[in-house]
């Protein structure tokens, strides 16, 4: 079934047109990349399906699991199962990382009817988290964030996911700023989240993502619209032609 | 003009003879410094905007008040269980109540300190004990700079003792507990609290200051606190008062060399609140410490005026403010550093940080570095913004519904003040009491989000 589905999006920010029409369906089991140059419209994408107020969508709807994201506050997004990993993550100095991630799985299964976590149950999960992404356990009690290097920030982005566990995961750029090493520990964290029941949209500038995490299908944006869709061959494509060999004409989305 | 600020002096100068008549027993030394501060507090009357340390606080409601002396307010100690109970804090050494300023034994809970260690009501200790009290008692505040201070001084007549002999060291807090009791006419309490710590003590103290009931109160404190040599003593006020209460307060501490003290204030209540914060490091290698949060709405008017003398060489100095103002509530945070000449190696930081909720609400915040010393680092910086859009974004985008994220960003920007207090027993009781506070807060919070764009205004300088 289709976890997400885009339907001719249409999108604003003060007045200028981002996105121009997006079709796009994700469904359960798959993983998606989205590549795109610069000033394409992909992290704008990602910013109005996770419900970021600043953008104005004009035309188009979203449905997340079949319900209208686009009625959906942020919160009310993130409890349906969406989940963004944020391509410049927020520090909150004053909350620390055990803190907020338990308030959020909270908030999640509480909206969801389940009961709430004690920091009892809640740690050795969080803790499991975090060796998988191989993040010291120092982390827990740190403010959100506050003084991680680039590549701990995203690292920390995944614990989130892997917590959260959403159905529908978009990572906003999540390998822009990684080495090598940081990326291989990203892609694992990402790989081991793969489900039959989850989906996941990889919105990406590089390819070399792309060596770690294999998607089922890349769409090439352009200018506010997807312009190429194919397998993952496509990105390798993209990586020895560039952007430039898109037609902005031949719209083809999934 | 002349003949309205007589008439308010007359009522301040039958107060004066008023306590004279019953503290007749204070030793002559003490009536001494009492007529002196009268006599300064006649001379200067209060302070106006035109003195530059008042420049952003207007004392008229306090000047225009014909306040009396509070009276002797003892009632059955069941009047008080419920305020004696909800304002213990949980582990703490002993809870001194003091009602209207003066002394309440019979509500207080003397706790189980080490021998040599003294604690309790300062009238009594001076008549137990009055020659001992000379050496410390009114030599550090200054009276001359403060009319508040030598109004103080005027009416010394009780307030909190403490005495910590050499090396002792003390886990629990030390707390004393100040109950205002608002009559039907304005009265004022002169609470005048002396702390001595001798050399290689440890300890915590706090200064609780609540109303049982609502009216209109001034209370106008001064606390010494001297600490001697290596001593390690941290200090908390509380202000939590009633909303008609006028509350003035300085703590002045004395470092000898070596000294570490941190002085943590958390201003909640009061209608008027003037938080004045004047520690010299008189010893070399001393380090203080100077923290607080402030958290106003309606129109609450809380002034922190920070004064750091830098009196000796290779001393540190930290201030760190955060406010939280919302509706038409006015803070001020003016943080003034003096360096003096020999104070070489001086490494003082400063830094005032600040939310307002609402259009109404207002922050004055200056700094004021004097420097005569030319090996010396000085740092300030102030912040006043608004609560910030991108982690609120954040994390709602993780789930928290907007109220209770709206709530832990705050909380977190208070848990910057709070996480540095030491004291674990006291910290915990405050970050409840924060956290209690805040909901209100926050909730008024929603109806400005509409322009709650990121206009934050930034200044960093190193001089």
């Amino acid at each position: 079934m289709s976890i997400l589905e885009i339907k001719d999006l249409h999108a604003n920010i003060h007045n200028h047109e981002i996105l121009k029409g997006v079709n796009l369906t994700v469904k359960a089991g798959e993983m998606h990349s989205i590549m795109g140059p610069n000033g394409s419209g992909k992290s704008t994408l990602a910013q109005v399906l996770a419900r970021r107020e600043s953008y104005e969508v004009t035309r188009g709807q979203v449905l997340l699991n079949g319900k209208d994201l686009l009625a959906m506050k942020p919160e009310e997004a993130a409890c349906e199962g969406l989940f963004m990993a944020f391509q410049y993550p927020v520090e909150i100095p004053g909350i620390s990382n055990a803190y907020f991630l338990r308030a959020a799985l909270n908030a999640i299964r509480k909206y969801r009817g389940e009961e709430e976590l004690d920091a009892m149950d809640f740690l050795p999960l969080l803790k499991e988290k975090m060796r998988l992404l191989e993040m010291d356990e120092r982390f827990l009690n740190r403010p959100v964030n506050e003084g991680f290097s680039g590549g701990e920030k995203k690292r920390n982005e995944i614990v989130q996911m892997a917590v959260l566990e959403p159905k529908m995961a978009i990572l906003d750029e999540t390998d822009s700023g990684l080495d090598i090493d940081a990326l291989k520990i990203v892609a694992k964290g990402v790989n081991a989240m793969r489900s039959a029941d989850r989906a996941i949209l990889v919105v990406t500038h590089y390819q070399r993502l792309l060596d770690y995490i294999v998607p089922d299908y890349v769409h090439v944006l352009v200018d506010g619209r997807i312009v190429k869709s194919g397998g993952k061959e496509l990105a390798l494509e993209l990586e020895a032609k560039g952007y430039a060999s898109t037609e902005p004409a031949s719209a083809a989305a999934r | 003009m002349a003949t309205a600020a007589t008439e308010r002096l007359r009522n301040y100068l039958d107060a004066y003879h008023t306590l004279g008549a019953n503290a007749s027993r204070q030793p002559a030394w003490l009536r001494g410094l009492r007529e002196r501060g009268f006599a300064r507090f006649c001379e200067v009357g209060f302070p106006t905007a035109k003195n530059e340390d008042w420049r952003f606080t207007n004392v008229n409601a306090i000047a225009q008040t014909p306040f009396h002396l509070a009276r002797d307010a003892r009632r059955s100690e069941a009047t008080y269980s419920d305020t004696l109970d909800a304002c213990r804090i949980p582990g703490a050494a002993c809870q001194l109540v003091f009602l209207n300023g003066r002394f309440a034994s019979e509500l207080s809970d003397l706790g189980n300190l080490p021998q040599g260690v003294r604690v309790g009501g300062l009238a009594q200790a001076i008549a137990q004990d009055g020659a001992s009290f000379e050496r410390h008692l009114g030599r550090y505040v200054n009276i001359e700079r403060d009319a508040f201070c030598a109004l103080n001084t005027a009416f010394i007549e009780d307030g909190a003792y403490v005495y910590l002999p050499r090396r002792t060291v003390l886990e629990a807090p030390i707390c004393f507990l100040f109950i205002s009791l608002p009559g039907n006419d304005p009265e004022m309490t002169n609470p005048r609290n002396l702390i001595v710590a001798e050399d290689g003590t440890e300890a915590s103290i706090v200064e609780d200051y609540v109303s049982l009931g609502s009216g209109v109160s001034f209370s106008n404190v001064v606390t010494e606190l001297v600490v001697g040599e290596n001593a390690v003593i941290s200090h908390y006020m509380i202000e939590r008062e009633d909303r008609q209460a006028f509350n003035v307060s300085t703590l002045r501490t004395q470092q000898a060399r070596g000294a570490n003290v941190s002085s943590h204030s958390v201003l909640l209540g009061g209608g008027l609140v003037r938080n004045n914060v004047h520690p010299v490091l008189a010893g070399e290698g001393g380090e203080c410490l100077i923290n607080g949060l402030f958290i106003g709405n309606g129109t609450q008017h809380m002034d922190n005026y920070m004064l750091v003398e830098h009196a000796s060489a290779h001393c540190g100095s930290r201030q760190f403010y955060n406010g939280i103002l919302d509706g038409h509530s006015h803070g001020v945070f003016h943080g003034r550093i003096i360096v003096h000449k020999d104070a070489q190696k001086t490494d003082a930081k400063q830094t005032n940080r600040n939310l307002l909720l609402s259009d109404g609400a207002q922050i004055d915040t200056k700094p004021q570095l004097e420097i005569y010393a030319d090996d010396v680092k000085c740092t300030h910086g102030a912040t006043i913004g608004q609560v910030e859009e991108n982690a609120l974004f954040y994390m709602r985008s993780r789930g928290i519904e907007e109220t209770d994220a709206r709530s832990l960003l705050l909380l977190a920007f208070a848990n910057e003040c709070l996480d540095r207090m030491k004291c674990a027993p006291v910290r915990d009781y405050l970050r409840d009491l924060v956290q209690g506070w805040l909901p209100g807060i926050s909730h008024s919070a929603n109806g400005n989000s509409a322009h709650a764009g990121e206009v934050a205004r930034r200044w960093e300088e190193v001089g």
